[in-house]
């Protein structure tokens, strides 16, 4: 299962944070450090795939932005990796050509989508247009 | 893209446009300081301000700032009647708070109206919310209606596939809350579902339902297949669920992941389906350019790659994994390449692949220097897994030499698997002294206290070895800046068995105390202590006495005395009145004696490594059980030639005081793998005690290794007592079985896998497979509860007939975790004697002990035959009576069609032979026997039925051995007379009747042979 999803830049600063497991508020804070850390560095020759603590690290790289996926060491890395990148996709299609600001600006947004993307750090959908939709029906009821 | 809330955006700008961190906190403190106030007037706040100061909030906590003071107010918008203030309520609530915050026990009552309610969006809301932080208290009041609203036919898939998400979310937190009498049947519906995002969903449940209790679900299996076989082989889905052409990979990986939960899959139908499909994904996935087409299928291909390492596929498809794996792990595209190099090590976790993997060693060191850490943790763990007596030393050295260069986070792993393998393979004991010293020497600060205690057992132990090692250390010790483990080990071997150098140049006592006392100045406390022990040594060994040497180490002695280190203080007083005692010093500081052989600490150490799972996946608890396997490698007989496993065994002395070991030591050296329960007190704690502890100066060394070796004797169950009691039906079973024993074995002497004793706190598997004389079962024990089942044990009591190893049982088995013990056997001769399983365990305060019948009958060593008459009539005549031919009218017989026995007949593995008796009511059966003792033996089988009177027939059994004769005609009239109610051979054990034990012919005790001994008691 997936623990935790984040968002981060190359500065670290989070754009988004989705905990499945219940951490303590500084232990967050910590894994976000750490995340970083051992992302920010690593070659883009490298492998997506990164030990963390007992569990491993899938992610990914779009410009200045790091998707990082916290998974089971039992868990198929390259399933979740592809799960990044549809939600990528997904967010592209929602913002029309997805960049940075987009996600600052409508970080709640994110939240939306991602609670259509994925539950209980399980797969939920995988049609993007599903969520497409059903995104816009939501707004329909604001 | 709907409505925006200006002053959110305009927030967020003057924080972007902040320019230090300084400012930033003063805009975030100033607005922080505006929500505070705006809230504490609520009754001017609108709706709309509520919903934008708490999204506020959220930024300003994803910021890195505290805001629980707002905590309250994002909870209390979840009762809001609106849906705005209501999403708002409920994302929020879910980022900032965790399942074990307080607020959420206000709010149950709330979310569960929002469940029930009639509200389509509240609906979602609330199941999000609880799937994502909903803890056991939500699982409890919520569970009933969340499964309500899964199967439910008038909701729309959104809410169906949130639903049943949300329960997997309250299941992990309670697994209780499913109820699998009536679940499973709802699964297997649920799995019908043409929504692929609820099916998506429904797979991830059904993964965890499985996980746990895949006996329940078994009627799951087929329909997974048909999933995979919509996905892979027909592309039956919507375009929307494709992704870059593949038909939603995600699913199919889940489903697949699911099928790795049931220990087999037995309808041959749906096996082959599975099969089928199986071989399309690993023939058809090619590389290709696109790189998320590329790794879509390849998640999907690896996954197929356990899938058919679990299923034990036909040879042939396992060396196509093995080929693909090879293929993998020599690409550049490094995903490929790492998941290649760990997916090898999972396949040499399941299977016997080792020779074929070792083709690659080159490839795999090479993959030990690639730039990217994670490489080279995969191929460190390959290549500690594929080591054996063949290529220990150039593994082992590799490592060596990485060592120096590793980054830190690698290190103590790396000493620490450097360790176990040159422990486990060592070619000689002098490589293992020279390996562990110059893994100290190169990385002592990732050496553990337990890795050098490790080879003082070792040296100990080995009188050869003794002088090679002080050798060693006086070579080391010369060296400039030490680490201080070295100087532990150093001082402490040359304190032993420095004497044994005396003709040495350098290395008479005084030369060694000056090179071990210059350390003297600059070791920490522990060191101290042992350094002081040495020096006592060393007195001891001078004879005649060196007056210079005696003063300067008086000297040092009388410094200590006033340390202020306790132990430090005691030693220097205790060594010093001592040493001036002359012949009391001989006794109280003779050698140490040798160690009680004890499971290396290292090895496990190595087993502790906890993996945190959502779901304990098959494949791991498979390579658990091997791990525990590799742990007792020094216990077991040598396996597949390898005979230098058992090397470095700590020796043992034929003293008095190892009696009671030895016999134990037999015992299980015979067994090769009964399960042995090590006592508390050889923990690694002990260790130390023994190393540096009282044993030196509180008398005659013997008494502590006698006391020890009697707690081993009691606290080991196995033992002859023990076993003699509990045969003796001393301990009733506190845990009543929930099958029918005697109805599962008998049902297992006729198919191959299924359960073999179940009760409330454990579930007992068999899957067997045979091939003419070889048998290979493998005990599935599966701990039901959530919490370990402690002081497991197994013990196989065989018939004469039978050859059987059993694999180590762990000592314990954590919770909701199955491991597997394989059992090898091998046939002798023909007899109906079975083997006994002696199993017992501990969960909390109850001991269970049972005593099982292992479905390992004659039967199972018959190969299905089918002969022509010309075959048939000629050998028929050639056997002209007893005792080869018995014939026997059997009266009293179940009334069985004839297709019904020739059923039966063919679960026995006898062939049918068609149309070769001219008279219809008669059926003729053949099958080869086969033994290690002789060739394959024909059997010939005739049964005359009269159509008139179905409760007799006539059976005629020809064999060339009339043993075999006899007792396969007795056996096939007991299942002609009865099946499958029990004959007094199969008698009911629950009693634990020790009744098939005195089947045994009676036999002179032989120590080392628990059956007979047990018979002989008897």
């Amino acid at each position: 299962m997936i623990r935790f999803i984040l968002l981060q830049n190359r500065q670290g600063k989070t754009r988004l944070a989705k905990y499945y497991v219940p951490l303590e508020e500084s232990e967050k804070h910590k894994v976000e450090y750490e995340v970083h850390r051992l992302v920010v560095n690593r070659d883009p020759k490298f492998t997506n795939f990164v030990e963390f603590r007992t569990h491993k690290v899938i992610y990914r790289r779009y410009a200045g932005l790091f998707f990082s996926m916290c998974v089971d060491i039992t868990d198929n890395e390259l399933a979740y990796l592809e799960c990044i990148h549809l939600f990528v996709e997904i967010l592209d299609h929602f913002f029309s050509n997805v960049c940075e600001l987009d996600l600052v600006f409508n970080f709640n947004k994110v939240y939306l989508i991602l609670d259509e993307f994925i539950l209980a750090g399980e797969l939920q959908e995988t049609s993007k247009k599903a969520i497409i939709e059903r995104m816009g029906e939501l707004e329909k009821q604001e | 893209m709907g409505s925006t809330m200006r002053g959110l955006s305009v927030f967020i700008s003057d924080i972007r446009n902040c320019q230090n961190k300084e400012l930033e906190r003063l805009r975030v403190d100033k607005e922080l300081g505006h929500i505070r106030t705006r809230f504490k007037n609520e009754k001017g706040l609108t709706p709309y301000e509520k919903k934008k100061y708490v999204w506020k909030m959220l930024y300003i906590y994803m910021l890195g700032y505290d805001v629980d003071f707002g905590h309250m107010e994002a909870v209390s918008l979840i009762s809001a009647p609106k849906y705005p203030e209501k999403q708002v309520g409920y994302i929020v609530t879910s980022c900032l708070l965790n399942e074990n915050h307080d607020f959420l026990r206000m709010i149950v009552n709330t979310v569960r109206n929002d469940i029930v309610g009639r509200n389509e969006t509240f609906q979602c809301l609330a199941l999000t919310m609880v799937g994502n932080i909903g803890g056991r208290e939500f699982a409890e009041s919520l569970a009933p209606d969340v499964q309500k609203l899964l199967v439910s036919s008038s909701c729309r898939p959104l809410v169906r596939k949130k639903a049943a998400l949300c329960l997997l979310r309250l299941f992990r937190k309670n697994p209780d809350v499913v109820n699998v009498d009536g679940w499973s049947d709802r699964m297997a519906q649920l799995l019908d579902e043409r929504d692929l995002g609820v099916l998506t969903s429904s797979m991830s449940l059904l993964v965890a339902l499985v996980s746990n209790n895949s006996d329940a679900y078994w009627n799951c299996v087929s329909k997974c297949v048909k999933i995979l076989e919509r996905l892979a082989k027909n592309h039956d889905v919507p375009q929307e669920y494709t992704y870059y052409g593949i038909p939603s990979p995600w699913l199919q990986v889940k489903t697949m992941r699911a099928l790795q939960y049931f220990p087999t899959i037995e309808d041959p139908n749906t096996r082959r389906s599975l099969f089928e499909v199986l071989q399309r994904i690993l023939m058809g996935t090619d590389v290709v350019k696109n790189v998320n087409k590329n790794n879509a299928s390849h998640a999907v291909l690896f996954e197929a790659l356990a899938l058919v390492m679990h299923l034990d596929a036909e040879k042939e498809m396992m060396s196509q994994c093995v080929a693909l794996l090879g293929k993998f792990i020599s690409v550049r595209e490094p995903n490929i390449r790492y998941l290649g190099l760990e997916n090898m090590t999972r396949m040499l976790m399941v299977t016997d692949v080792q020779d074929i993997i070792k083709r690659h060693q080159a490839q795999i060191i090479t993959s030990l220097k690639d730039p990217d850490i994670s490489i080279r943790r995969r191929s460190l763990d390959l290549l500690y897994g594929m080591c054996d007596i063949t290529n220990a030393k150039d593994i082992v050295e590799e490592l060596l030499q990485y060592l120096s260069t590793a980054e830190f986070a690698m290190r103590e792993e790396l000493a620490l698997k450097a360790a176990i393998l040159a422990e486990k393979f060592a070619p000689n004991l002098s490589w293992y002294v020279d390996v562990i010293l110059q893994l100290i020497d190169k990385a002592g600060d990732f050496v553990s206290d337990d890795i050098w205690y490790r080879v003082v057992q070792f040296v100990t132990n080995n009188e050869d070895l003794q002088p090679y090692a002080a050798a060693k250390a006086r070579v080391y010790l010369d060296k400039p800046a030490l680490h201080e483990t070295m100087v532990k080990v150093g001082s402490y071997l040359l304190g032993e068995y420095g004497h044994l150098l005396a003709r040495r140049p350098g290395c008479n006592p005084k030369e060694l105390f000056a090179v071990i006392n210059e350390k003297l100045p600059t070791v920490s406390p522990p060191t101290v202590a042992i350094l002081l022990s040495s020096y006592a040594k060393m007195l001891l060994h001078t004879q005649p006495p060196d007056p210079e040497l005696q003063e300067q180490i008086w000297a040092i002695f009388r410094k200590y005395e006033s340390y202020v280190d306790v132990e430090i203080q005691q030693r220097a007083v205790e060594y010093f009145a001592l040493s001036k005692k002359g012949a009391a010093l001989m006794d109280v500081l003779a050698e140490m004696p040798k160690f009680p052989e004890r499971q290396s600490a290292l090895l496990r150490k190595a087993e502790d490594i906890d993996a945190d799972t959502a779901e304990q996946s098959a494949i791991k608890l498979r390579s658990q059980q091997q791990t525990s396997n590799a742990l007792v490698v020094t216990d077991q007989l040598p396996a597949n030639g390898s005979h230098s496993v058992g090397q470095l065994k700590l020796v043992k002395i034929p003293s008095q005081n190892m009696e009671a070991s030895s016999v134990d030591e037999g015992r299980t050296e015979v067994y090769g793998a009964v399960s042995k329960v090590d006592p508390e007190s050889a923990s690694s704690a002990d260790l130390l005690g023994d190393l540096l502890g009282p044993l030196a100066i509180e008398g005659p060394p013997n008494a502590l290794i006698e006391e020890e070796q009697s707690q081993g004797i009691e606290a080991n169950p196995s033992s002859p007592g023990a076993l003699a009691l509990a045969a003796l039906g001393d301990q009733p079973n506190s845990a009543q079985p929930i099958v029918n024993i005697a109805e599962r074995f008998s049902a297992l002497c006729l198919k191959d896998s299924g359960v073999l004793y179940e009760d409330p706190h454990i579930q007992i598997g068999v899957k067997a497979e045979w091939k003419a004389h070889h048998g290979r079962l493998v005990l599935f024990l599966g701990n039901k509860n959530i919490s370990p089942l402690a002081s497991v044990r197994a013990l196989i009591l065989p018939p004469r007939h039978l050859k059987m190893e059993l694999s180590l049982v762990p000592e314990t088995i954590p919770p909701r975790a199955q491991v597997q013990c394989p059992l090898d056997v091998v046939n002798l001769q023909a007899s109906r004697d079975v083997p006994v399983l002696d199993f017992g365990y501990r969960f909390g305060t109850t001991m269970v002990n049972v005593k099982l019948r292992l479905p390992i009958q004659i039967n199972k060593f018959l190969q299905p035959m089918t002969v022509s008459a010309e075959e048939f009539f000629p050998y028929w005549k050639s056997i002209p009576g007893p005792p080869l031919k018995l014939q026997e009218v059997v009266r009293g017989v179940k009334p069985l069609s004839l297709s019904e026995l020739a059923n039966l007949f063919a679960s026995l593995h006898l062939g049918i032979s068609q149309g070769l008796d001219l008279n219809p009511n008669n059926l003729v059966a053949s099958a080869t026997f086969c033994s290690d003792n002789s060739r394959a033996i024909l059997i010939l089988i005739r049964v005359e039925t009269d159509p008139a009177d179905r409760s007799q027939l006539r059976l005629t059994v020809a064999s060339g051995d009339p043993i075999l004769t006899f007792e396969l005609k007795e056996l096939l009239k007991e299942y002609m007379i009865n099946i499958p109610v029990t004959t007094p051979v199969v008698a009911p054990l629950q009693a634990q009747t020790p009744a098939p034990l005195q089947l045994e012919p009676p036999v002179t005790p032989v120590t080392n042979d628990p059956g007979a001994l047990l018979a002989a008691l008897l």
